[in-house]
């Protein structure tokens, strides 16, 4: 790992260290180059449905989003403190008692606004669980 | 409240106090008149997602607003059935003010044989003055077939 790449790591977990809803939810990312992975253990205190059971949908629509805001700063910096707008979020499999794991692709990033899709999955990266399209609302950016 | 209403009322009490991630949470139902569903969560340390300001995470209204709606539907239902997110949809108008308990409020507009429509809002002081609203579908009966602990098993 070069040194800029540690350096981007720990500020990473750092950030997210520091969000209590973060540490509640135990999530935690990982950083290859510029291509980050979110992974969140499986916990009892994520579950939504207990007779599956299943992970609460306002689980993976919280990590998705983190997720989206993590790869944010990787690329834009914290300056640009990004605000979200909104999200639309499909549901595509129940979430399992297993770790999930959700990268972001940022689509576009504008004077104000960007465009981010993120998808979630468990064993397998081609059957996603569930999927997050979102806007964020970015401060000016020095340019 | 009719004695349907009140069975409908104990099943999405009973959704909130069954599910880890809504009691962790403190979400918890207030009342309901037909179909809708009006809950309740309280601040708490855990909820935070700006450390600078208090400013509880937007999941955290993702969360809330996704129990809220799942609650509508099943006060919207004449027996019970397991349902699960399908899609949601939601805008966020503002920050939720630090320190203060959020509430949602679900209406469960339409119920077909197989999806349910909810439109839902969050606010802190007067639903006027919104911090976030919802548009969210339902799968009914999606764990039809599916015994109980499936998820437990390997591959699906």
């Amino acid at each position: 790992m070069s040194g800029a790449q540690t350096e981007a790591q720990a500020a990473l977990s750092a950030m997210l260290e520091r969000i209590p809803y973060a540490r509640f939810l135990g999530v935690r990312a990982e950083l290859a180059g510029d291509e980050m992975t979110m992974v969140m253990p499986f916990g009892q205190h994520i579950i939504g449905n207990p007779t599956l059971p299943a992970i609460h949908g306002g689980v993976l629509g919280s990590f998705m989003e983190m997720t989206a805001l993590a790869q944010l700063q990787v690329k834009e910096g914290a300056a640009r403190q990004p605000r979200v707008i909104d999200v639309s979020i499909e549901y595509l499999r129940s979430g399992r008692p297993l770790t999930t794991y959700a990268r972001a692709e940022i689509k576009k990033v504008g004077r104000r606004i960007a465009n981010v899709h993120v998808e979630a999955w468990q064993e397998q990266r081609a059957s996603p669980i569930a999927a997050l399209r979102a806007h964020f609302l970015l401060a000016q950016g020095e340019s | 409240m009719s004695d349907k209403d009140a069975v409908m009322h104990n099943i999405a009490q009973g959704m909130s106090q069954g599910s880890p991630y809504a009691r962790e949470m403190g979400f918890e139902l207030v009342s309901m008149e037909g179909g809708a569903a009006l809950m309740r969560a309280p601040y708490k340390e855990i909820m935070v997602g700006d450390p600078d300001t208090g400013v509880i995470a937007g999941g955290v209204v993702t969360g809330l607003l996704d129990h809220c709606c799942g609650s509508a539907v099943h006060l919207s239902m004449t027996e019970f059935k397991i349902i699960a997110t399908l899609d949601l949809r939601i805008d966020y108008m503002r920050a939720a003010k630090p320190r203060m308990p959020i509430f949602a409020r679900a209406e469960c507009y339409k119920v077909t044989r197989s999806v349910a429509f909810v439109r839902a809002v969050a606010y802190d002081e007067t639903p006027d003055d919104p911090v976030a609203s919802a548009a969210a579908a339902f799968m009914l009966d999606s764990s039809k077939g599916r015994p109980f602990m499936a998820n437990m098993k390997a591959g699906q």
